[in-house]
């Protein structure tokens, strides 16, 4: 029997309350899909398996050279930034969400013990969140390259818990020095930022001193080995603990502890405080319009647009995705540049990057205009029919993809007609067909459950990407060949169909 | 300037809405212009499907619905254009201003922009929310934001307006004001609406229907209610003397319609 109140038996709450979630997420409500998804995560875990296998045969043997340290670390780094921007985002849901927080407050409880084990659940999270995907080749490693490999999970551990202590430390600054009522935009900002920063700075590296987009050619260059440090600096312990070094594995894991236990012996005191100023904050955010309105004369279609659009510009979550767009966008526009001067085929590189970025804003886009409608009764209850309603809300997604889209697409064509051509019409097909896989499977929310989407439809979710990778694989082809560009469009157009053909209304009226 | 209702503002004939078990079920129900029409119920009644098929939110299965009219099911669009629909739940966006907000509704029903103008200023000064005409609506209490949407529902100088238990977030005063505000709006056009109030049905409704399992059971004002009542206690012989208020009343007719059943 566990003692009430302690964090012991926090910790047990917070766990059954994260499974039961977890079970919701991936159900979708819907028990008798459990068997289901037991059975699609094994085989993802055996195919994952199989594809490790058979990629990490050369590294199995490998030793603590420099260049070999020079690539573990900086995978190291990038997925420690992703865990740290992950991180941030569970960070300021932790301080935003309301919740249980009002019964935990109103009670006689120490509730610093609640938030320390929050802040651990943050760690132990993003750590888990990495184990899909690395795994199966740490697994892989073992098998053919020795136990030494098995180090690499204490190294995720260790990173998990530094990658918490980091964000709560930073969401928790950003808190005091811009104040409750913009924390949760600047958090999420800065989250976005931070997962993106490393890949895109390595690939305009990677731009700039060889003309493509790949990262690994800047991290074996000479330039950047004769820059690093000497093999036994303590920079590469993160490294050798991955390669199996016992002792940098226990200092990494003992620093990992460090960390979160000071980041949680410093925010777990504040941690209410700030929740209840976040609290106060929703209350008092009265933000007034600039001046004064003056009604316009308009059409439903156009009031339904107009709408729209004020929506999204006030939309913390668009805000921040536009943003790491346009920071994914940086690679392919200074790709744009250096294509300019040294007139090379680039453009070739640029044109699917484009594509994909925008279906998948798009997608997103699609999705907030059509099922996050939170006003849905008033919309229904207008005089307007239904499809010139969804009119308008495509009108607004195919809007702000030529806003964000256009000004890059000119500058292309300045560069190059036919890259430029392929590349618009491309966008135009892959945001109609994200758009198109929304309203075949909208269904009614708020806006406010943007982040929980996937949840209503996998189907949905992995349609609209392979969507996405189908036509910007048809552009990238079509730049070089038009002909063989049927081949990646035909298989695009059958995602769609088989959408169509799998989406709720269709299915209801069969 | 609008044409005037017809003697009978909305009319429903034989509605019918099953979903796993019959919600309406046979429907007869007529408002009059002018008149402010009260449909009670207990929870699972068929209160609010039967107003949600009138706001053309919920098609029914069978049946027929007037509007002013209008045959709201052969031609909607014309019939929304003369109905608003305020439910429980505001219909507001958090991004926007109470007065934006008013923009956009009045967008939505084609309103004159300098009207539309006149109008939103006047609601709202009458309900109190001039104030903070120009402030986003995710800071605002649940009063507010119910004020907020029943601005957005008048904003267009419906002739009938459907009302799916509109006073439940709001305070004492706050709840004055949306009747005064109610009255005056709805003068010269035709208002239903479901309320658990029963106090506010009393004071406010012209006339009043009880709804159970679907059907209307007893129908009429609150004096008409009150007699019947009493008459189902005499014929029962029950001790008392019957329905002294409308919640005796209601309690009674709700009592007599599931012994019936």
């Amino acid at each position: 029997m566990i003692q009430p109140g302690t964090a012991l038996w926090f910790a047990r709450h917070e766990a059954r309350l994260a499974w039961r979630d977890w079970i919701a997420m991936m159900t979708a409500g819907r028990r008798e899909r459990l068997w289901k998804v037991a059975i699609g995560f094994a085989v993802f875990v055996i195919l994952m398996h199989a594809v490790a296998y058979s990629v990490v045969g050369r590294f199995a043997g490998a030793t603590a050279d420099k260049p070999m340290l020079v690539a573990i670390t900086a995978s190291l780094l990038l997925s420690w930034l992703l865990m740290a921007s992950q991180a941030m985002e569970s960070m300021t849901r932790a301080f935003y969400a309301r919740a249980d927080l009002d019964l935990i407050l109103a009670s006689p409880v120490a509730v610093h013990r609640l938030f320390a084990v929050r802040i651990a659940t943050v760690a132990l999270s993003v750590a888990l969140m990495a184990l899909p995907l690395a795994a199966p080749f740490i697994d892989m490693l073992v098998v053919r390259g020795g136990w030494r490999w098995f180090g690499a999970y204490g190294v995720i551990a260790a990173m998990g818990a530094a990658a918490a202590a980091f964000a709560v430390v930073l969401t928790a600054a950003l808190f005091h020095a811009c104040g409750p009522k913009r924390t949760r935009l600047v958090a999420q900002v800065v989250a976005a930022v931070v997962g993106a920063v490393f890949v895109i700075g390595v690939q305009v590296a990677a731009i700039l001193s060889y003309g493509t987009l790949s990262r690994g050619d800047v991290l074996r260059s000479s330039a950047v080995l004769a820059l690093a440090p000497d093999v036994g600096s303590v920079a590469w312990w993160p490294a050798r603990a991955v390669l199996g070094d016992g002792a940098a594995l226990a200092a990494l894991l003992l620093a990992g502890a460090v960390l979160l236990a000071g980041a949680i012996a410093i925010v777990a005191p504040r941690f209410a405080d700030y929740t209840m100023a976040a609290a106060g904050a929703v209350g008092s955010a009265a933000r007034h319009a600039r001046t004064a309105l003056a009604f316009r004369q308009t059409s439903p279609r156009r009031a339904l647009r107009r709408k729209e659009w004020t929506l999204l510009r006030r939309d913390p979550w668009l805000v921040s995705q536009t943003l790491m767009q346009m920071l994914y966008l940086v690679p392919p526009a200074v790709l744009l540049w250096r294509g300019f001067s040294s007139g090379g085929g680039a453009f070739n590189l640029l044109v699917p990057v484009l594509v994909m970025a925008a279906g998948q804003l798009a997608g997103g886009l699609a999705w907030l205009t059509i099922s996050g409608e939170d006003a849905p009764d008033l919309v229904a209850t207008a005089p307007i029919a239904a499809r010139a309603i969804l009119r308008a809300k495509v009108e607004a997604v195919l809007g702000i993809i030529a806003l964000v889209f256009a000004p890059l697409v000119v500058v292309l064509a300045a560069a190059s007609l036919w890259h430029a051509l392929v590349t618009g019409i491309a966008i135009v097909i892959t945001a109609a067909a994200a758009t198109a896989i929304q309203l075949w499977f909208r269904s009614q929310a708020k806006r406010s459950q943007f982040r929980r989407r996937q949840v209503s439809s996998r189907v949905a979710t992995f349609a609209e990407a392979f969507s996405s990778i189908g036509w910007a694989g048809a552009a990238a082809v079509a730049a070089v060949s038009l002909p063989l560009a049927v081949i990646p469009a035909l298989l695009a157009l059958a995602v769609l169909a088989g959408a169509r053909a799998l989406s709720p209304r269709r299915r209801a009226n069969a | 300037m609008l044409a005037p209702l017809p003697p009978c503002a909305l009319e429903i004939r034989g509605l019918v809405k099953r979903f796993e078990r019959p919600a309406v079920d046979g429907l007869d129900l007529a408002v009059r212009a002018g008149e402010f029409y009260a449909l009670l119920g207990p929870n699972g009644a068929g209160k609010t499907t039967t107003l949600r098929m009138i706001a053309g939110l919920t098609r029914p299965d069978a049946g027929a619905i007037h509007v002013a009219g209008i045959d709201a099911l052969a031609d909607p669009v014309a019939a929304k254009r003369v109905m608003a629909w305020i439910s429980d739940e505001p219909m507001i966006y958090d991004k926007l201003t109470p007065r934006e907000y008013l923009e956009f509704v009045a967008g939505l029903w084609g309103v004159v922009p300098a009207l539309a103008q006149m109008r939103a200023q006047e609601l709202l000064d009458w309900l109190d929310l001039a104030a903070h005409a120009d402030e986003r609506c995710e800071g605002f209490s649940k009063g507010m934001r119910q004020k907020a949407a029943l601005a957005g529902a008048l904003v267009h100088d419906p002739r009938v307006i459907i009302l799916d238990e509109p006073l439940t977030l709001l305070d004492a005063g706050s709840a004055r004001q949306v009747k005064n505000v109610l009255r005056e709006r709805g003068a010269g056009g035709a208002i239903i609406m479901t309320t658990h109030i029963l106090e506010v049905a009393e004071r406010m409704a012209d006339r009043i229907g009880v709804i159970a399992h679907g059907r209307l059971i007893a129908e009429g004002t609150l004096e008409e209610l009150h007699r019947q009542a009493r008459r189902m206690a005499d014929d029962a012989g029950a001790a008392g003397g019957g329905a002294a208020t409308l919640e005796d009343a209601f309690l009674a007719l709700v009592a007599e319609s599931a012994a019936a059943a």
